[in-house]
């Protein structure tokens, strides 16, 4: 499991060489308007954002850097929370036309999360779609049989992560977690495990960043557009109305570890706002993203210094 | 054919009656948790284990077949058996509990522990949509019992204590019928639920897997001081129970360990209860160690004896002295095995054939 194929290194070169171009960039696209997001809304946040983390005039153009055509691209949900703080489908279907738009078949597109029925309930199709786009669950898929192994954690990966997919974009959702602090880039990893269940002690600290460390995660996932449309900030992962806010916008970047960084501090500050305790002070900050950033993991960097936000 | 594979199909496909279950959830699976707290938003807090998981709705707790649904809390592993053999009562190990009895062995998925040596792992730590089930009730199970001649249903194989509900259901069903119950776990479970566990069982094995917090931290991903509270528990409530520490080199090997654990188990639960010392194996996340010395086991055992233990046993070695029972007055050998099998048994009525001393175990009729 641990070699790599001539088309996972050509990807990853790729995706390499985009990473020293600006290695910790992290594009905040937002939407100002007071209307709701609609599908030609989100369409042209995504381009937006797209663009200007890959400083491409054409959105087409922006999409070619990530994979290339003819490799499958994973397109990894988060819809645990049904419909209320799962990413959303307008968000994936805006993904998907660019992708299509850039050169990759419907077939060459997956959909994927732990559930057939976490993907139902939050909307989306389970199988394959008209376009030939598939969507399929874990429990559908099945897991590896043997162990992939980092740190502390020993887990069996999604079929679909290390069968089907060349090249993975991560699609998260900006939001709090009762237990480990926030949930982004770096925790939505744990749908590709069999057991996540195991791993969320000591505010999921080494453990989400030693799932994110195992080799096909780490190799095979060139982005992450965090879903930051409806944020929220108290009581995840569950949805929570009273705790959710319009922040209308998407965080993109190829290090997991910087947008968590800025991920966090949206949160936090929002918490501030709200009258709620830090994260520190209720005991859950989620000091699993340093973690990812030590020599052990080099995930990314968690160091605000080096981290270059770009508000657009 | 693997151990492993071995382990899950033995029986399960020789036996009428259980149909494979589906991949997903199935509603004969699934009863609500008997030992649980409701929160506020739909959260809910279990009470079954000592790490008292707060589960969001849609959310499972640690051992992974436990799920909150709507604010209500649920087994999920309910009649869901994932493997089954049939074992001598030796195998288990319980070494004073109706030797040379069979044990009809049954575990669902999960576990509420993540030991780097388990030899179960694949569906310990696995959920019970991810590995595969039969439907077996209850009664079901007492049948399959009965019709394999065995007197003694095991709860074993992954973690009893997670499929609690349903092992109490089998055990009292199996009571009614004139069959025993016997678990075997790691002891990581509150108070209440084993309090009302040991009304419905015969004998419990506990697996103490070190004697220190430390290990139990980085090796177990649990707590020490709740295992011994629960055997402490165990011994006052009356329950036949014999202990399992498995040696494993580096980790919890130390003289200090073996005669800290040997004085407390004296102290605290008296020289009678058994006191097995296992071989380890390389497996799971602990593939980089070696097995365990004998010699390793040998001195534990000395340590053991010395300090006035009456029945301490050297296991996984086959053929090994140290897998005999001693009269404790008489010193000689009361219980001669060799691997599972009794060789010769000189006990009678409870009591050693030689000089009549009271030997404590549960020996039947």
């Amino acid at each position: 499991m641990s070699r790599i194929g001539r088309r996972e290194f050509l990807g990853a070169s790729l995706a390499a060489t985009l990473a020293a171009q600006d290695p910790s960039k992290v594009v905040i696209a937002r939407d100002q308007s007071p209307s709701g997001l609609d599908s030609a809304r989100v369409l042209k946040l995504l381009d937006r954002a797209v663009q200007s983390f890959f400083a491409r005039d054409n959105p087409v153009e922006a999409w070619k850097l990530i994979a290339r055509p003819g490799e499958v691209v994973g397109l990894k949900v988060n819809c645990l929370a049904g419909r209320g703080a799962s990413t959303r489908t307008v968000l994936v279907d805006a993904v998907i036309e660019r992708l299509q738009q850039a050169g990759f078949r419907g077939q060459d597109i997956v959909v994927w999360d732990r559930l057939n029925s976490d993907l139902e309930s939050a909307g989306f199709p389970v199988g394959v779609r008209r376009d030939k786009v598939r969507f399929i669950g874990n429990d559908s898929a099945g897991y590896e049989d043997d162990l992939a192994v980092f740190g502390s954690a020993g887990s069996l990966l999604s079929r679909t992560l290390t069968r089907q997919c060349q090249a993975v974009i991560n699609l998260p959702v900006l939001k709090d977690h009762g237990i480990v602090g926030v949930t982004m880039a770096l925790k939505n990893m744990f749908g590709a495990i069999h057991n996540p269940n195991k791993y969320h002690s000591n505010a999921g600290d080494p453990y989400v960043a030693d799932v994110n460390a195992l080799a096909p995660i780490r190799q095979k996932v060139r982005l992450t557009i965090c879903d930051a449309l409806i944020a929220q900030y108290e009581g995840g992962p569950s949805y929570m109305p009273q705790w959710s806010w319009p922040f209308n916008g998407l965080l993109v970047a190829s290090d997991p570890v910087a947008l968590d960084t800025i991920g966090w501090q949206i949160i936090e500050a929002k918490r501030k706002e709200k009258g709620l305790p830090s994260l520190q002070a209720a005991k859950r900050a989620p000091s699993y993203i340093a973690t990812a950033a030590d020599a052990q993991h080099r995930l990314g960097t968690n160091d605000a210094r080096l981290i270059r936000r770009v508000e657009v | 054919m693997q151990r492993r594979e071995f382990l899950q199909v033995a029986v399960l496909p020789c036996l009428a009656g259980g149909a494979y279950a589906a991949a997903d959830p199935d509603a004969k699976f699934i009863v609500e948790a008997k030992f649980y707290e409701k929160l506020a938003y739909k959260k809910t807090k279990c009470k079954l284990c000592p790490r008292e998981c707060v589960i969001d709705d849609r959310e499972r707790g640690y051992c992974g077949v436990r799920e909150n649904r709507g604010g209500v809390y649920y087994s999920l592993v309910h009649s869901r058996v994932c493997a089954a053999h049939i074992d001598p009562i030796e195998k288990k190990p319980l070494f004073h509990f109706h030797p040379g009895s069979q044990a009809f062995s049954i575990a669902t998925a999960g576990c509420n522990v993540n030991c780097k040596m388990c030899q179960n792992w694949d569906i310990s730590q696995s959920r019970p949509e991810q590995v595969r089930n039969v439907y077996w009730p209850p009664q079901e199970v007492v049948r399959q019992a009965r019709d394999s001649a065995s007197p003694v249903i095991a709860f074993t194989y992954s973690e009893p204590v997670i499929f609690y509900e349903y092992m109490t259901d089998v055990a009292a069903a199996a009571r009614a019928a004139g069959v025993k119950s016997v678990v075997v776990t790691g002891g990581f479970i509150q108070a209440d639920p084993l309090k009302e566990l040991c009304k419905h069982v015969d004998a419990i094995k506990v697996d103490l897997k070190g004697y220190s917090q430390k290990f139990y931290a980085d090796v177990v991903h649990g707590d020490l001081k709740p295992v011994l509270d629960a055997l402490v528990s165990m011994k006052k409530l009356g329950m036949w129970t014999e202990i399992v520490y498995l040696v494993i080199p580096t980790l919890n090997d130390s003289e200090a360990e073996f005669r800290g654990l040997s004085t407390w188990v004296k102290t605290e639960l008296g020289p009678d209860v058994p006191l097995h010392f296992t071989r380890f194996h390389p497996e799971y996340l602990l593939k980089n160690l070696p097995p365990t010395p004998v010699s390793t086991l040998e001195r534990a055992k000395a340590i053991a004896d010395a300090e006035g233990l009456h029945y301490v046993y050297v296991g996984n070695v086959p053929g090994h002295p140290g897998e005999n029972t001693l009269c404790p007055k008489c010193g000689k050998t009361v219980l001669e095995r060799e691997g599972f099998t009794i060789k010769n048994d000189h006990i009678r009525h409870g009591r050693c054939e030689y000089c009549h001393q009271p030997i404590a175990g549960v020996w039947g009729a």
